[in-house]
């Protein structure tokens, strides 16, 4: 009897402990990105702040799109925080997917975030994802080949000229490439880039009735202009290269140009992973002359399901991870070049930051896109590298496999074209867009 | 000189069978020899095979990283817990498979079989709301019980094809001397089947370990096993050939050692009925 | 001889395997058929009614149907080719006196307990990479300009890292075929004067025929239903899309559940139009 009472009371005694601290384990389904991995390593200052424990499922790029689309669509339930880009966030906020993050605290200072990315990553004006960071694209470039080939990079190139000093660039000899370029499929990989590439050719993903737009010219003109560039200059196999092959690439000195996502400005002038790191310049990403540039805007961002138990520690672990102090933390530590970038104002507007050599030039990249207006000709849709609809990711991963193909001298441009044509109107048919 | 021509052939044949069984083990051991590099090195053309600095910095980088003791934890409970389960249900069912046939056992046996060619993915979301309504996302019982439920099939099999080759004389000996169906299958059959049941289960470990659609699919953070652990290190941005070694090396290693301490047994009872 | 107490004793001990199973292919299927005749679009708020027959119409007039069909016959042909071709072989050299004959069979089996995702990360990474690859330093050696495996051979490299993962069963069954074998048979026609090739092609492979059936039925389940590889490598691109994977588009990627399953179901007559053929051979040579 006694032994029960007091079993009774020790049980009494560790509830009323846990529960006066309030501590809760959240899971968190993160992408394997170099960030969010740094972000995984300081778990224990947000432990020490709030008390909460955090469980990391860290995934590939592939598997967590896969993984947390199934378990938001189903309500299932098994994440308290998802990591997120702007193509899901405003979808899945549409659909009253995801708890609104309306009622942040003062210090959190909600409105230091970039407009651009706070408006990538709302829904009627509510903001439903955090930006742990965000990035534009631009043009990478080593700053001694370009020199060697005797030429200079303008601030703001057109293609003709990129295509021209790649041809300058390359070196088949030394192993150099004049540029890389993603050919990967995936709508999230080359056909991110081909899709912003295609803006500023003229060309868009669909008119106003919503038909597909690749049986014109000026998507032949992109995918010409691409596949000879690319033969011509850029390395072997690249119509399987996607961001973190070119990366490699390009650390390793086989590039003499990269035109991909700001952020991996940190990585290429990191001297402890980078052969190059004191030799690359940046410029804006070229254009034809339409007036629109050929680069994309997104954001890695976290989210809260609507319905998980813990909304209240998930909501204290967004504010913490993607707060200013987050910001201090990392550049106290591990220096102002590895701070996550492009998702504050604040963070520009600090003269320590502005002393990294890439700081400016991801500022007006990402103030340079426009996701509203992202075609020369007008569109029915929203987003510079995809369309904000449901049915765009399945589509351009098709549309993509089609395209690497033609890079790959599978089939040619004209084939790729036509069953992107197909594709598209099939799928737009079929979800009753047509 | 007939024993000279047999050295000679000998001497052929191993240096034969040698260099096939490098060439075929050579991906895992270059893994493994790259797990230890640094990642520049890794990637170094030409490519180094020993003369590199040997270090164990990626295996501390992957152990910093992830829980690989969880993982590793959660994959032994879900193969082995997998495994035991399917031989209780599919040791029955194949011996009365096996000593009391009927017409139908081979449709039976076929058409278990063909229920393995049921494409995963077209049943993901009817798995996942099902998994759901039970409460089970995320939980090892949910995979122990599917990856029951998906090798049951090819446990049933390889047991059928094992007991039917055990000769019927010995259980009409027992049944003569008035054993009854539990003495028959606890003291006649078990022991002669011991070698089949064997080979089996490590045939299920191997497959269950390895399943990586369920798994990666139906788990979060508590019920991960090391296809998941995998998953995060396949293709993280910047140099990672030596990184993904280690983390290979380290999802592989256990089941590799298993299966090696056990090949004989594996081997034995791996025959599927195809000696007869 | 069985009496009809073990008869039904046999019935019950044979109920749960058979139930659960039952269940197992059921309870999806049903929910497979059902939602095959749904709009069922999860991302823009599931269930929206019934539409007939237009899922099925739909997938299989979809351009990518009748390649994908292709792409997996063409896969599982080619594994189930290389890995019984060459598993006759090397089960032949394996059996044959040597040094160590235990520790090449460790190494030969070895690739059977990789994971199917580490063994295509590995292979796509390190081996056939075009830049990084030892295949392409190989290439680079001998002075040839190194292949763009998974691109340009797309379906040759996956039947590759298939092959090696499924070679060791092959080996492992036809081995154990061969070490039943005989031997005085073998001596007997040796001495006869019958020349190797005859003796393979009239003692060895006959008595063999039962294994290979036994690899050929095992394998073939397993091999329609890669999904691993092809999503690792080449994540369906460069004519590698098998059926499962055109699934796994329609119903992931695309978020079209109802569509997906109307290929499920499909897949689901291809498996059973391969299991009936399948059945006829083994039929004739399981005869158990």
């Amino acid at each position: 009897m006694f032994l029960k009472n007091s079993l009774y009371a020790a049980t009494a005694l560790s509830l009323f402990t846990a529960g006066g601290a309030a501590a809760d384990t959240i899971t968190i389904a993160t992408v394997n990105n170099g960030d969010m991995i740094r972000m995984q390593g300081y778990t224990d200052d947000f432990t020490a702040k709030t008390g909460h424990e955090v469980e990391w499922v860290t995934l590939e790029e592939n598997v967590l799109r896969q993984r947390v689309t199934t378990d938001i669509s189903t309500k299932g339930g098994a994440f308290d925080i998802m990591t997120i880009g702007m193509y899901e966030t405003p979808i899945w906020g549409a659909n009253d997917w995801l708890v609104p993050l309306n009622d942040l605290s003062a210090e959190y200072d909600v409105d230091d975030i970039l407009p651009a990315m706070a408006d990538g990553l709302s829904h009627d004006g509510t903001l439903y994802a955090a930006p742990f960071y965000g990035e534009s694209s631009m043009i990478m470039y080593r700053k001694d080949l370009m020199e060697k080939a005797g030429m200079e990079m303008p601030k703001a190139p057109t293609w003709e000229f990129i295509k021209e000093a790649a041809a300058g660039m390359t070196d088949r000899d030394n192993d150099i490439n004049g540029i890389c370029l993603r050919g990967k499929a995936g709508w999230g990989e080359g056909g991110a880039f081909i899709t912003a590439m295609s803006n500023s050719f003229g060309a868009r993903w669909f008119d106003e009735d919503w038909n597909a737009q690749f049986d014109t010219e000026a998507w032949a003109n992109t995918l010409n202009f691409y596949k000879d560039m690319m033969d011509e200059s850029g390395p072997a196999g690249y119509a399987a290269n996607g961001f973190n092959e070119n990366l490699s690439l390009f650390q390793q000195g086989k590039c003499g140009m990269w035109i991909d996502a700001t952020v991996a400005a940190s990585f290429v002038t990191n001297a402890d992973d980078s052969t190059v790191a004191d030799k690359v310049g940046f410029a804006l990403a070229p254009d034809t002359g339409l007036g629109k540039r050929s680069n994309w805007l997104w954001a890695w961002a976290l989210a809260i399901p609507a319905g998980t138990q813990n909304e209240a520690a998930a909501k204290e672990f967004i504010e913490w991870a993607t707060s200013k102090d987050y910001i201090e933390l990392v550049a106290a530590k591990e220096g102002w070049a590895n701070v996550p970038p492009g998702a504050r104002t604040s963070l520009y507007e600090n003269p320590e930051y502005q002393k990294v050599p890439f700081a400016q030039m991801t500022l007006d990249s990402i103030l340079s896109a426009d996701p509203k207006n992202s075609t020369v000709e007008p569109s029915p849709y929203v987003g510079i590298q995809f369309a904000a609809i449901p049915e765009f990711a399945g589509i351009a991963t098709e549309v993509s496999q089609e395209f690497s193909a033609a890079y790959a001298g599978q089939q040619t441009v004209e084939e790729a074209l036509a069953k992107a044509q197909e594709i598209t109107n099939e799928a737009m048919e079929a979800a009753g867009y047509r | 000189m007939a024993r000279n021509v047999t050295n000679q052939r000998k001497i052929i044949n191993t240096t034969a069978a040698w260099a096939v069984g490098l060439l075929i083990f050579f991906p895992i051991l270059w893994t493994i020899l790259t797990s230890f590099k640094t990642e520049a090195q890794a990637i170094a053309d030409p490519p180094i095979f020993l003369g590199f600095d040997w270090t164990i910095e990626n295996y501390k980088a992957v152990l910093e990283r992830s829980n690989y003791g969880r993982f590793l934890w959660n994959s032994i409970i879900i193969a082995g817990g997998s495994t035991i389960l399917g031989i209780i249900i599919a040791v029955p069912a194949a011996w009365s498979m096996a000593f009391v046939p009927s017409k139908r056992t081979k449709d039976i046996l076929l058409w278990m079989l063909s229920t393995k060619m049921l494409p995963a993915v077209g049943v993901l979301y009817p798995i996942y709301l099902l998994c759901i309504r039970f409460g089970i996302l995320d939980s090892k019982i949910a995979l122990v019980f599917i990856l029951m439920l998906i090798n049951l099939p090819i446990i049933v099999w390889m047991l059928y094809t094992y007991f039917k080759e055990i000769p019927g004389e010995i259980l009409e000996a027992a049944r003569m001397d008035g054993a009854s169906l539990k003495d028959e299958v606890l003291y006649v059959l078990t022991p002669m089947a011991i070698p089949g049941i064997a080979s089996t289960m490590l045939l299920n470990v191997i497959l269950a370990w390895n399943e990586a659609f369920w798994t990666l699919n139906l788990t979060a953070a508590k019920a991960a096993p090391l296809t998941a652990f995998i998953a995060s290190y396949s293709s993280p941005e910047g140099l990672f050939y030596a990184k993904l070694s280690a983390a290979s090396t380290m999802a592989i290693a256990p089941i590799l050692i298993l299966g090696w301490f056990s090949q004989k047994q594996l081997v034995s009872g791996l025959t599927f009925g195809a000696v007869k | 001889m069985a009496t009809q107490h073990s008869r039904s004793a046999a019935r019950l001990m044979m109920a749960p395997a058979v139930i659960l199973l039952l269940g197992w292919m059921l309870v999806p299927l049903t929910m497979t058929v059902y939602f095959s005749f749904k709009k069922y679009l999860p991302l823009r708020g599931g269930d929206l009614g019934w539409v007939g027959f237009d899922n099925y119409v739909r997938f299989v007039t979809s351009s990518a149907f009748w390649p994908s069909v292709m792409t997996t016959l063409i896969i599982v042909g080619g594994v189930l080719a290389i890995t019984v071709i060459l598993g006759i072989g090397l089960a032949i050299l394996l059996n044959q006196p040597m040094w160590g004959q235990g520790m090449v069979r460790i190494l030969v089996i070895a690739p059977f307990f990789v994971m199917p995702t580490v063994s295509a990360l590995v292979w796509k990474n390190m081996f056939m990479d075009p830049n990084y690859g030892l295949l392409a330093h190989l290439w680079e050696f001998f002075g040839a300009t190194p292949v763009e495996w998974l691109s340009q051979a797309s379906l040759t490299s996956i039947v590759i890292i298939v092959s090696w993962q499924w070679l060791p069963f092959a080996t492992l069954i036809l081995l154990t075929a061969i070490q039943s074998l005989d031997s005085e048979q073998l001596e007997a026609a040796e001495m006869d004067g019958a020349p190797a090739s005859k003796r393979f092609a009239f003692i060895t492979l006959p008595h063999l025929g039962r294994a290979i059936t036994v690899v050929i039925l095992i394998q073939t389940i397993f091999l329609l239903s890669i999904f691993a590889e092809i999503f690792v490598t080449t994540g369906g691109a460069f004519g590698t899309k098998t059926l499962t994977y055109l699934i796994f588009q329609r119903v992931l990627e695309s978020q079209n559940v109802g569509l997906g399953s109307a290929g499920g179901v499909y897949a689901i007559i291809l498996a059973n139009i391969v299991a009936i053929f399948l059945m006829r051979i083994v039929g004739k040579n399981l005869d158990a």
